[in-house]
């Protein structure tokens, strides 16, 4: 992968070379450290200060869900589930930071818990969402003919129903899970990576190289994994960024509707589903849920930007 | 149509002729391919209710008093003890025993609740989610267009950066909480606007204009946003790959003024890939209507496809599907056939 740009200079401009071995010895003097393509990305990424701030806020984000419970017991004194009607609707406050919620628990905490939720959905269906599309995808665009029919059959299908009618029915009927909700989305969003992937696979498997490494007789999966795969990385890199985000969404809609992470299990999404009812006793119930849903996916999106930047060489 | 297409001179003009011809087969071909499509839809939506769980006659029947007999004739006769092969082409096909004349004949069957029509339920539904969708698109594009050349205009300035945020977070929002906010600001705080509904429910039972606007406001304002973001992004792109072309810098070496340069050859050209888009926006304009129509109570297709969903009403949920499908894929050809039709440079093939 490493791609090596070397450039060769010499001290001396002006004066004739005499010999072939001081040549040398004045080019490699002056040959410059070959970067590979990682540490190229890495630089472009590391000046690019949006990115890194997003990188840090999402970071943070997990941190503190992670450490949730420790977190709220140690420096918020509050147990997320305990619960007291006689502090329900409590504005922001001292004791309370972000205020109490209907049954007078701790807002703060529960949306450190909720975030637990909310981004494991994103993530985990985001890696099934990734692993499925590019392996459908790698597949559909190295084999093509009637493989990669099916495939496009099978998309153009699935594509063509508006998305949310699909997710309203499957899990209306289904009622699913936590568990099985991750695996639905993930299976639901592999699509976009597939058409993505798909393209790519097409372009970059026509190259010179490809057909060289075939004609020494590599095998199939050499050639799909070594020589395709690297190059269709970049991309599906930057779209599983926007994917998370994108999931983040779609869970806090379908919690909207009722459908998402049912209670007591608290995602940002159903917390927010919950608080509309209460809209006019808690405004800081709809407030700070949406707000936070709000950040974290800017982060994603952001990075997603910034991956993009970094990743792509062929960009200015 | 065919008539405004058609040049008045038409033998007189050979290119044009075959260029139609071009558009015609293509036409022709697109609505062939559509049709695998279609079908892998009615196989899905089918496979997916039948393979629900939950018995649509024990749902129909909550009457106690029933008999198992009596069900068990009631489920002969919607046909719901063949096999499910069987259901899935009797409801395709129709059949005269199931009485139903299936679903390519345009019969996609009765509403198990209302005993109507599916067809006919969402039909009456179609005009108030058309308004709020035709609504919000317009919106987006009206603003999110401005925004986006007048940030290329302006590159490099706070209002383009301001814009660049401003298209990230337009689509960071979820939808529904926008709405509740804008419903707390605007409804109940400062109580300039309903909280929901498309009308003002009157006696008499007159309507009017003024308040049917104040009631769309709200809901197809957040509908919008996301293609006010999306869009203005879009564009900018755009437009600044537009601004760098020779012609650009011809024209205005020539003496044409800035502002007429950037819309008369700017955003002109500009314009042309964003045709593309919009028939994926039909798809996310109605995804995203569901959701709107929800929060605001607008009476529109969304609301009763989450009621179908929720009823376990399969006819009606299949039939929402369908027609779904249809309106994007025909978005979508009619977004690739006016691709190339605007841009002659564009091969249809």
């Amino acid at each position: 992968m490493a791609e090596q740009v070397k450039t060769f200079r010499r001290e001396d401009e002006g004066e004739p070379i005499d010999s072939l071995d001081r040549y040398l010895e004045g080019t490699q003097a002056a040959t410059v450290e070959p970067l590979s393509f990682g540490t190229i990305a890495l630089r472009r990424l590391l000046r690019d200060r949006l990115t890194i701030i997003a990188l840090g806020v999402i970071g943070l984000l997990v941190v503190v869900s992670v450490l949730a419970n420790v977190i709220s017991q140690e420096f918020l004194g509050v147990d997320p589930n305990s619960t007291d009607l006689q502090i329900t609707f409590q504005p922001p406050s001292k004791e309370h930071l972000l205020g109490t919620d209907q049954l007078g628990r701790d807002q703060l905490s529960r949306l450190l818990v909720g975030g637990r939720t909310s981004l494991a959905i994103g993530f985990f269906g985001a890696i099934i969402a990734l692993t499925v599309g590019v392996s459908v995808g790698l597949l559909a665009g190295f084999f093509g003919g009637r493989v990669d029919d099916l495939v496009m059959w099978f998309i153009n299908t699935l594509q063509s129903i508006p998305q949310i009618f699909l997710l309203l029915i499957i899990f209306a009927l289904f009622a699913p899970t936590p568990t099985w909700l991750v695996i639905i989305l993930g299976f639901l969003g592999w699509v976009g990576t597939t058409r993505l992937v798909r393209g790519e696979v097409f372009s970059v498997r026509e190259r010179d190289y490809v057909t060289a490494s075939r004609a020494l007789g590599a095998s199939r999966a050499t050639l799909m994994g070594r020589h395709i795969l690297p190059n269709v990385l970049p991309i599906v890199i930057v779209v599983t960024a926007i994917d998370i985000g994108t999931l983040i969404l779609i869970e806090s809609a379908l919690s909207f509707i009722g459908l998402g992470v049912q209670p007591p299990t608290a995602t940002w999404g159903n917390m927010l589903a919950k608080a509309q009812q209460y809209f006019h006793l808690g405004p800081h119930l709809i407030i700070f849920p949406g707000l936070l849903i709000t950040i974290t996916v800017l982060c994603l999106f952001i990075i997603g930007d910034g991956l993009r930047d970094a990743l792509d060489p062929r960009l200015k | 149509m065919v008539g405004g297409v058609l040049p008045p001179t038409e033998t007189s003009n050979p290119t044009w002729t075959v260029e139609f011809a071009d558009v015609r087969t293509y036409v022709a071909r697109r609505l062939l391919q559509a049709i695998p499509t279609l079908l892998g839809v009615t196989i899905f939506s089918f496979a997916l209710t039948r393979l629900a769980p939950g018995d649509p006659v024990q749902l129909m029947t909550f009457d106690p008093k029933m008999t198992v007999k009596s069900r068990e004739i009631l489920r002969h006769q919607l046909c719901l003890d063949r096999t499910t092969v069987e259901q899935y082409f009797i409801w395709l096909l129709g059949s005269q025993e199931c009485n139903t004349r299936g679903l390519i004949r345009g019969d996609f069957g009765d509403s198990l609740y209302d005993k109507r029509p599916a067809l006919d339920m969402i039909l009456e539904r179609v005009p108030a989610t058309l308004e709020l969708t035709g609504t919000a698109l317009l919106i987006g594009i009206l603003i999110g267009l401005g925004i986006g050349i007048y940030s290329a205009a302006k590159h490099g300035t706070l209002f383009d950066s301001l814009s660049r945020i401003f298209a990230v977070i337009g689509q960071a929002i979820p939808t529904f909480w926008l709405g509740l906010i804008m419903i707390l600001v605007f409804a109940v705080i400062l109580r300039w606007l309903p909280v929901g509904g498309r009308y003002t429910l009157s006696i008499e039972g007159t309507k009017n204009f003024f308040d049917h606007l104040k009631h769309l406001m709200m809901p197809a304002f957040v509908l919008a946003l996301f293609w006010i973001a999306i869009l203005s992004r879009y564009m900018r792109t755009e437009m600044l790959e537009v601004i760098r072309q020779d012609y650009m810098r011809a024209a205005r070496a020539k003496g044409v003024p800035k502002r007429k340069v950037y819309f008369r050859h700017g955003a002109r050209n500009a314009l042309i890939p964003f045709i593309t888009i919009l028939g994926p926006a039909i798809a996310g304009l109605l995804s995203g209507a569901v959701i709107v129509e929800r929060i605001f109570s607008w009476p529109g297709m969304g609301r009763l496809a989450i009621d179908a969903v929720f009823q376990r009403d399969f006819p009606l949920v299949m039939a929402t599907v369908m027609i779904g499908a249809v309106l994007v894929i025909g978005g979508n050809l009619l977004s690739d056939i006016l691709y190339g039709a605007v841009d002659p440079r564009i091969r249809l093939n």
